[in-house]
């Protein structure tokens, strides 16, 4: 069973979410990066770049294939985890830990699961 | 085996040049280089046996048995090869008055009367030089029919989630959004998310019928329908056609463009850098947009060259891979009007019993046994009980010189092995191949573990595909 931290919210789609400050941090979940496998190439968007709640605003790539990363919430990109270009392994060695991108200027927030709603849902999937 | 630098041996050359019998010219010592180019030095036997071991380790059709899925690697006859070396399609140029190539243009004009009457499209253009650049030519017809009509707000290209990646890829090439919609529970397009999604920002759909399930989507009337009803147009992607080539036409399925794959259906050259082929056919008030220049027929029967004033522009330089476009003209002669329906009936048989039979020995196939040209084996349970994944199948099958299905393809199912057998492979074939995947699952039923280390008989053994993508080595390293 993969990890899923209490503390934190998710998507249908597999990104985890928290909020501090109304800066919304995105990344990809346990159980999303051991379903991709090993990650070799992580492409983010930059810094000032918008984003929409259901829309792919990022992508990562593993031996098997590419795969979107969709955005929990509609804003624009604060900072972006640019470590994360040269070591995609880093997702798969400590998801909650290898973010994505910090998001503010939050105007939507899709909807969000709980750890224990998104372990129903990992469930469902697996 | 060792690479050319590694066979290199200083002062070594393929030609010993007679001493010089003719003043020496010395050039500017600023034009000179200061060190020699570090290229391989070696003789002209060793060169050839160089690429003479690199040529055994190659697998293609002639080699064997090559299931690749979605790929249709069918056998490539060789009157295809005769044809397409006659002096009259070879010794020509491509600025040559056309007077003088009527020969050429008339091929030209013939095959794409035959892909129109197979489509069932009015007219077609064989520039596109492969099949997603066909994808990315058809979109080009979409966005001028609409902009020619004024619609700006049209933006947005639906696609299936089991379509090819390239659909996807092709439509924001060619400026669009694109909103994926699910597949039904068998396996076809979601007609209610397909209504949910269709609005005035739609564009088109792409579809590949049969999809890469290869399942005919029975649905495909209303699909088309509802796509046209939102005032969107639809893109068949033809990908997939060996399947229907003669039984069913996508123009008469209610698709508005369509690209063909000479290298797949048409059996000519294919993989190993084709090169290919994606004409794009398209109903006569998409004709105006097409690429130019267009083979035209004048009163007199005389062949010449015609540019629209609408045509969205050369999409390749001049008329695409003329001599593929020839061997495949060979090809659909050489079938004629019976052949090309019991071609596409040999490759539905042969995938059917394939599929029936690895069925029998155990393999999962989630949607079914019966398909159209090609099936999905899903090795997840396979996986779950052994530890062997559609990866270690696949990778063992490298040991019986069969050359794997296509893997992890399509994403909705997750450890998928996809099988395309053709119909130019016999009964003794697929048994063969069979034996084998009924081998594959004998061991890893045995021991899945030790199906990780396959292949155990190839020239190298299983290369660590995350560090070569992680840290990839991408020139040779001088000490």
């Amino acid at each position: 069973m993969s990890t899923i931290p209490a503390e934190l919210s998710y998507t249908t789609s597999h990104e985890w979410v928290s909020v501090e400050d109304d800066v919304y941090t995105i990344g990809l979940t346990d159980f999303a990066q051991d379903a991709l496998g090993d990650l070799v190439f992580v492409n983010l968007p930059q810094e000032g770049d918008e984003v929409v709640a259901g829309e792919a605003f990022a992508d990562v790539e593993s031996v098997k294939a590419v795969s979107d990363v969709f955005s929990p919430v509609t804003g624009v990109v604060v900072e972006v985890n640019e470590d994360l270009l040269d070591a995609p392994e880093s997702i798969n060695e400590d998801p909650y830990d290898a973010w994505f991108v910090r998001v503010g200027d939050v105007s939507e927030v899709g909807e969000l699961l709980d750890a224990d709603a998104y372990e129903a849902h990992c469930e469902q999937e697996a | 085996m060792k690479l050319l630098f590694e066979r290199s041996v200083a002062g070594r050359k393929q030609t010993l040049f007679p001493e010089l019998d003719v003043p020496e010219v010395k050039y500017d010592e600023a034009l000179l280089r200061r060190e020699a180019p570090r290229l391989p030095q070696m003789a002209e036997v060793d060169l050839g046996r160089h690429y003479t071991e690199l040529a055994k380790q190659t697998h293609g059709v002639n080699d064997g048995f090559y299931p690749l899925g979605s790929c249709t690697m069918k056998y490539n006859p060789r009157v295809n090869e005769q044809v397409a070396a006659l002096p009259g399609f070879t010794d020509i140029h491509p600025l040559q008055p056309t007077a003088t190539v009527q020969g050429c243009l008339r091929a030209m004009r013939e095959l794409e009367g035959m892909l129109q009457e197979i489509c069932g499209m009015d007219a077609m253009t064989l520039q596109p030089a492969a099949g997603a650049h066909g994808e990315y030519t058809g979109l080009l017809l979409i966005r001028a029919h609409h902009l020619a009509h004024g619609d700006t707000a049209r933006t947005k290209i639906i696609v299936p989630d089991s379509a090819h990646g390239t659909n996807p890829a092709s439509a924001v090439m060619a400026g669009f959004t694109v909103v994926a919609v699910p597949s039904n529970a068998e396996g076809g397009v979601d007609l209610d998310a397909l209504r949910a999604a269709v609005g005035p920002d739609t564009a088109g759909l792409m579809l590949t019928n049969p999809n890469t399930l290869g399942l005919f989507d029975p649905n495909i009337v209303e699909i088309c329908q509802i796509v046209h009803e939102a005032g969107g147009l639809c893109y068949y992607d033809g990908a997939n056609l060996n399947a229907v080539m003669g039984h069913a036409r996508p123009g008469d399925m209610g698709f508005d463009c369509v690209h063909v794959n000479l290298h797949k259906t048409f059996s000519t050259p294919h993989g190993g850098g084709g090169p290919g082929s994606g004409p794009v056919g398209c109903k006569a008030f998409l004709a105006p947009y097409l690429p130019g220049p267009q083979v035209v027929e004048g009163e007199d029967g005389t062949l010449a060259f015609a540019y629209s004033d609408q045509s969205v522009g050369k999409v390749r330089s001049f008329y695409g891979n003329f001599l593929v476009a020839v061997r495949a003209l060979a090809y659909i002669l050489t079938l004629g009007r019976e052949g090309i329906p019991e071609a596409s009936t040999g490759a539905v048989l042969n995938a059917n019993y394939l599929a029936h039979r690895l069925a029998e020995v155990g393999y999962t196939l989630p949607y079914g046994e019966r398909c159209m040209h090609e099936f999905v084996i899903d090795c997840g349970p396979l996986k779950a009980e052994t530890g062997a994944s559609a990866m270690d199948v696949a990778k063992r099958l490298l040991d019986f010189g069969i050359h794997p299905p296509t893997m992890y393809f399509p994403l909705i199912v997750h450890e998928a092995l996809m099988v395309e057998p053709t119909e130019t492979e016999s009964r003794e074939t697929l048994d063969e191949f069979v034996d084998m995947m009924a081998r594959i699952f004998a061991e890893a039923h045995e021991d899945g573990e030790r199906l990780h280390g396959a292949p155990f008989d190839c020239p190298i053994g299983r290369p660590d595909e995350v560090t070569a993508a992680r840290k990839p080595h991408l020139r040779y390293e001088f000490e």
